[in-house]
């Protein structure tokens, strides 16, 4: 990419591939707890909801730091993923994705959740008296209608993941190639003699990524609005 | 023949019915707002749970609560139309017909959608719609899913008087062409006139008896069979 340094480049391709991967890899989980919280009642919803939305007001490092803890080599999970499969999560790549998907999660379930609470019921209730199954219902029926929702959150999440710094530098480090994302390549030249202009170029660039992600879902959702979800 | 014979609390408001239909033709089941006639509907087709009584269409046993039965919705055969219509609107009108037809592109498919007039509409969006083509592809798309007893809950009351009085008779056509018995909800004793071989008054959760035993008897034939009432003992 023109303009850019290798270092940028490597910085720049890892922030948008991890950031891909991690919406890709929390999405089901995300549509599964979003239609859960949008359409059920039953005991423990709102410690539910509190869980998921915690990230939403933890401070970031907290988060990587709680990350760290559970993955790192000594962790209870990091522990048995390097014994049984010899897979270190800490300061690696998976780290990065990990860590962007846990601070977009919450964005991702509560676009996914307004949209299932905004559902006209009787949508599945008309299917049922059709014949048609609680799967197919939801496949069918409940997904297509949420659409609006999952496109915003997954646009949300994304820029979410790839503005991440605090909850990345702490449970995966700030290795160039390796774990170091746009915004951690912008503060390593911002603090570096003579860095200025790496560090306006790149703040530039994460500018661009950003206004392109929220241009991004407005047009999503303008393009999937006229699908009314409650009747007139 | 369909016998309802259900009680359903909810806050003050308690539901009492007994009744048994004719299988055939089209039953007015009027009343003020509140009365009941949507709680009676959702109960039929299954969505709620009444607390006690029993449920039955023909041989066919819905609801008992004496003997613990509760088929569940997609098993009961009971088409239901909304006032909205509630066509699902990521589909097209054919889609939204398909979804729970039996027998897709069938003499059967072919004769509802000529007696709703819906065959130019097929490809269309349920936003891109008018109120009276959004009710005919909603009442088309209960049919197609060939129900034993198809419930209409208010399907005309959005529309304007010309459409409303069209729409009516559409519906008498496709229910003269199909045979599948209807039960038709209104406020309107206008339009259940118009429309209904039979009419059911529910006031207060209570169904009283029928202000006419039989309101459109066909030409030269005697009247329908009034349908047998039974108010529960207070």
């Amino acid at each position: 990419m023109p303009g850019l340094t290798d270092m940028e480049q490597a910085a720049l391709m890892l922030s948008l591939r991890a950031s891909a991967q991690a919406v890709l890899w929390s999405l089901p989980f995300a549509i599964a707890l979003g239609w859960l919280l949008g359409t059920k009642r039953f005991p423990g919803h709102a410690l539910l909801n509190a869980v998921v939305h915690l990230p939403l007001v933890l401070p970031p490092v907290v988060l990587g730091y709680l990350l760290l803890l559970l993955l790192g080599r000594n962790g209870p999970l990091g522990a048995v993923l390097l014994e049984w499969f010899g897979i270190r999560i800490a300061f690696s790549t998976e780290a990065v994705v990990i860590a962007c998907a846990v601070v977009g999660f919450p964005l991702l379930v509560r676009a996914i959740r307004q949209s299932a609470e905004a559902i006209d019921p009787r949508y599945a209730s008309a299917a049922r008296s059709l014949g048609a199954s609680e799967p197919r219902i939801f496949l069918a029926v409940t997904l297509p209608l949420m659409a609006p929702g999952i496109l915003t959150g997954v646009t949300l999440a994304f820029a979410r993941a790839v503005g991440e710094f605090g909850a990345t530098i702490t449970l995966a480090g700030n290795m160039p190639g390796r774990t170091q994302t746009l915004p951690l390549a912008l503060y390593t030249v911002s603090q570096s003699p003579g860095g200025d202009m790496a560090a306006l170029r790149l703040c530039l660039l994460s500018l661009a990524l950003a206004g392109a992600a929220l241009l991004l879902s407005e047009a999503l959702s303008r393009h999937t609005a006229p699908h009314e979800v409650r009747p007139a | 023949m369909m016998t309802v014979d259900l009680i359903h609390r909810r806050g003050e408001f308690c539901l009492d019915v007994a009744l048994s239909l004719p299988g055939e033709g089209i039953t007015g089941l009027i009343g003020r707002s509140g009365s009941g006639k949507s709680t009676l509907f959702s109960c039929i087709a299954g969505h709620l749970r009444p607390n006690a009584g029993r449920i039955a269409l023909g041989s066919k046993l819905l609801f008992d609560s004496a003997r613990g039965i509760d088929l569940s919705p997609t098993l009961r055969g009971v088409g239901l139309v909304f006032q909205e219509g509630l066509l699902f609107p990521h589909m097209t009108v054919a889609r939204n017909l398909a979804f729970g037809a039996r027998r897709r592109g069938t003499e059967f498919w072919h004769e509802v959608v000529d007696a709703l007039d819906l065959a130019h509409l097929m490809q269309a969006r349920p936003g891109r719609l008018s109120g009276g083509e959004r009710q005919r592809a909603a009442i088309a798309r209960a049919l197609m899913a060939e129900p034993d007893v198809l419930l209409l809950d208010e399907p005309v009351s959005a529309l304007d008087p010309d459409l409303k009085a069209r729409t009516l008779d559409l519906i008498a056509s496709v229910q003269a062409r199909t045979g599948i018995p209807m039960i038709f909800i209104s406020h309107a004793p206008e339009e259940v006139r118009r429309l209904c071989d039979r009419v059911v008054t529910l006031a207060d959760g209570r169904a009283d008896l029928p202000a006419a035993a039989c309101l459109r008897p066909a030409a030269g034939q005697a009247a329908r069979p009034p349908l047998s009432l039974v108010r529960r003992p207070v």
